[in-house]
């Protein structure tokens, strides 16, 4: 479904991502791993367009550089990794912009369905009851679920999730990670997220990506990919002892 | 809880448009001379049939100085205060509009170069200071947002501040080093350059509506736009805004706007800053409605203002970026203050 092939991402001289090569297939899960500057953000941002980059990104066999704006919006739905609002939009305005990748011109009236789509992304994200709060109002929990029911309403075949879980707090992170894992089962969709917790990544990931210093060190699935070894590479330290001390605090 | 229709109603735009046009009349009935409503309405009524009007009713008055006026006062005071919603939209930030970011200096700086040297077009006397109040407006800009964006990509407030701050010394530097030498021309520029609308003919009020129809068509064109824009610039291109086309269009369609106002007054402050801001906080951030709101407001604003001008010191004529700059200022520390404050 999403096939990335040699692609590189430089910012002047500095190479932040260097031939990254991946693939993807509908109903997977790809998390995208590895400790702070490793090139993760930048890599979304380049397979959403959001900055120059060199080599394919294809979708469903199509490089996505040859699709104008509304296109990809239909196929791609991405959540950014913060959200700094600055006017008193209502939770309902921001999630009906979902809906404008489907929009036609100035007088073309909205299509029948969005509506309904609005208020199933509502619905989906827990939403529905402050559909009409000012988002200056809301905590970042609910900034980001809000943010997370307009790419719903945008329904795209893939998702791309900067950090999902910022500003969600556990009981959140459940509902969010198992609402995605249910919306990536239905056929022709699929999701690549970047995570820095490692224990998200390996329950709900279905493959991951482990990058350091902007270079893929392995991918595949996530029982592969987040191996003891693999990860002192990337990290520099023994992840498994780590997470293993951390688990016994509750035992 | 915030529930808001999408567009205004047909009844409200009758509201708004009945507001309007009394404000107008008021504006072409009060001045240094107050001219009865009553003889108002009969000099228009008679003018538009094509009849001769008694010199006792001031139909010179009332036809060649103050109808001009208002209509001119009244399409730059609403393609002003519509730029700088759209700015502020585009750029997600409430401090940007003309004079804040030295569009309007720009613009200034354009039609002072076309005053001092005699700039005009071939056929179009007219048309030198609307030109090139245009093209420095739209180059202005550019230079602007290209060194905002080389500085911090989010466009903070400070950022705003701080490069409108230098532009706006840069191009009044550029002005008063061509008003040294433009000698007869000086005092033509420096009543000019504060901002009037003394003088103000139909032509002038042409050249407006023109302008206005044309860019005010293509930002309202684009209201759903600028709502992602004004969530934020990612936002946009992450719903499928193609952003770059758009940013051009609206910021192309802000610079001849405010250029042609520019050009036809002079500078005139605060006017984009200051009423989207008030607007918004009434109609809501959705730029459906916003956009419409700030056109009526805009031009009521103004036509207060210009008539303020007018009277306070009758018969004197304080310039009207007189009286925009002192309201404007003030709003101008709140909105600082107070957005400073929420951080």
């Amino acid at each position: 479904m999403l096939r990335v092939i040699d692609l590189s991402v430089k910012f002047g001289s500095a190479q932040i991502v260097k031939r990254v090569s991946f693939e993807l297939e509908e109903q997977q899960w790809l998390m995208l791993v590895g400790p702070n500057g490793a090139g993760k953000s930048t890599l979304i941002n380049a397979i959403s367009r959001g900055v120059p980059y060199t080599g394919s990104v294809l979708l469903h066999g199509r490089n996505i550089s040859g699709m104008k704006p509304q296109e990809l919006a239909r196929h791609m739905g991405v959540l950014a990794q913060s959200h700094n609002v600055a006017y008193s939009f209502s939770v309902e305005e921001v999630v009906k912009l979902g809906r404008y990748a489907y929009s036609g011109g100035v007088f073309s009236s909205p299509p029948a369905e969005d509506d309904r789509m609005v208020d199933e992304a509502l619905e989906m994200t827990g939403m529905t009851s402050p559909r009409g709060h000012s988002v200056l109002t809301l905590s970042g929990g609910e900034l980001q679920r809000t943010f997370l029911a307009q790419i719903f309403a945008q329904d795209p075949q893939l998702l791309i999730l900067d950090e999902p879980a910022n500003y969600l707090d556990l009981l959140y992170q459940k509902q969010v990670f198992d609402l995605i894992r249910e919306w990536v089962k239905k056929p022709g969709r699929a999701v690549v997220s970047v995570v820095h917790d490692l224990s998200l990544a390996k329950a709900y990931g279905t493959n991951a990506v482990l990058m350091h210093r902007g270079r893929i060190i392995s991918s595949g699935s996530v029982g592969e990919v987040l191996s003891k070894a693999n990860l002192r590479v990337a990290y520099d330290m023994d992840i498994y002892e780590w997470m293993n001390k951390m688990l016994s605090q509750w035992q | 809880m915030i529930k808001r229709p999408e567009g205004f109603s047909a009844t409200e735009y009758i509201l708004f448009g009945a507001v309007t046009i009394v404000v107008m009349v008021a504006c072409v009935c009060l001045g240094s001379v107050n001219i009865p409503l009553g003889n108002t309405f009969k000099v228009i009524w008679q003018a538009v049939r094509g009849l001769s009007v008694p010199d006792e009713l001031s139909p010179a008055v009332i036809l060649y100085v103050r109808l001009p006026r208002v209509f001119c006062v009244a399409l730059a005071g609403a393609g002003l205060s519509v730029c700088g919603a759209a700015m502020q939209g585009l750029l997600r930030n409430p401090l940007a509009d003309g004079s804040t970011l030295g569009v309007s200096a720009g613009a200034s700086l354009g039609a002072v170069t076309a005053i001092a040297f005699g700039l005009t077009i071939p056929g179009l006397p007219f048309s030198g200071t609307v030109i090139f109040a245009v093209i420095f407006a739209f180059l202005a800009l550019v230079v602007i947002l290209t060194l905002a964006y080389r500085l911090d990509y989010s466009l903070t407030t400070n950022t705003i501040i701080l490069i409108g701050v230098i532009f706006n010394m840069f191009a009044g530097s550029i002005t008063s080093l061509l008003i040294t030498f433009a000698h007869e021309k000086v005092k033509t520029i420096t009543f000019w350059s504060m901002g009037s609308f003394a003088g103000s003919s139909y032509k002038n009020a042409l050249i407006v509506l023109i302008a206005f129809a044309i860019c005010g068509t293509v930002i309202f064109s684009y209201a759903r736009e600028l709502n992602s824009f004004a969530i934020g610039e990612e936002n946009a291109r992450h719903v499928g805004v193609n952003v770059k086309r758009v940013k051009l269009l609206i910021l192309i369609a802000v610079s001849v706007l405010i250029g042609v106002s520019v050009s036809i007054s002079g500078t005139i402050g605060f006017v984009g800053l200051v009423v989207p801001h008030m607007t918004r906080m009434i109609s809501g951030p959705n730029h459906k409605r916003l956009l419409s709101a700030s056109a009526f407001s805009g031009a009521v604003f103004l036509m207060i203002a210009d008539l303020v001008a007018r009277v306070i010191l009758r018969p004197l004529e304080l310039p009207i970026g007189v009286v925009t700059s002192f309201v404007g200022s003030i709003v101008f520390v709140y909105i600082f203050y107070t957005s400073r404050k929420a951080k």
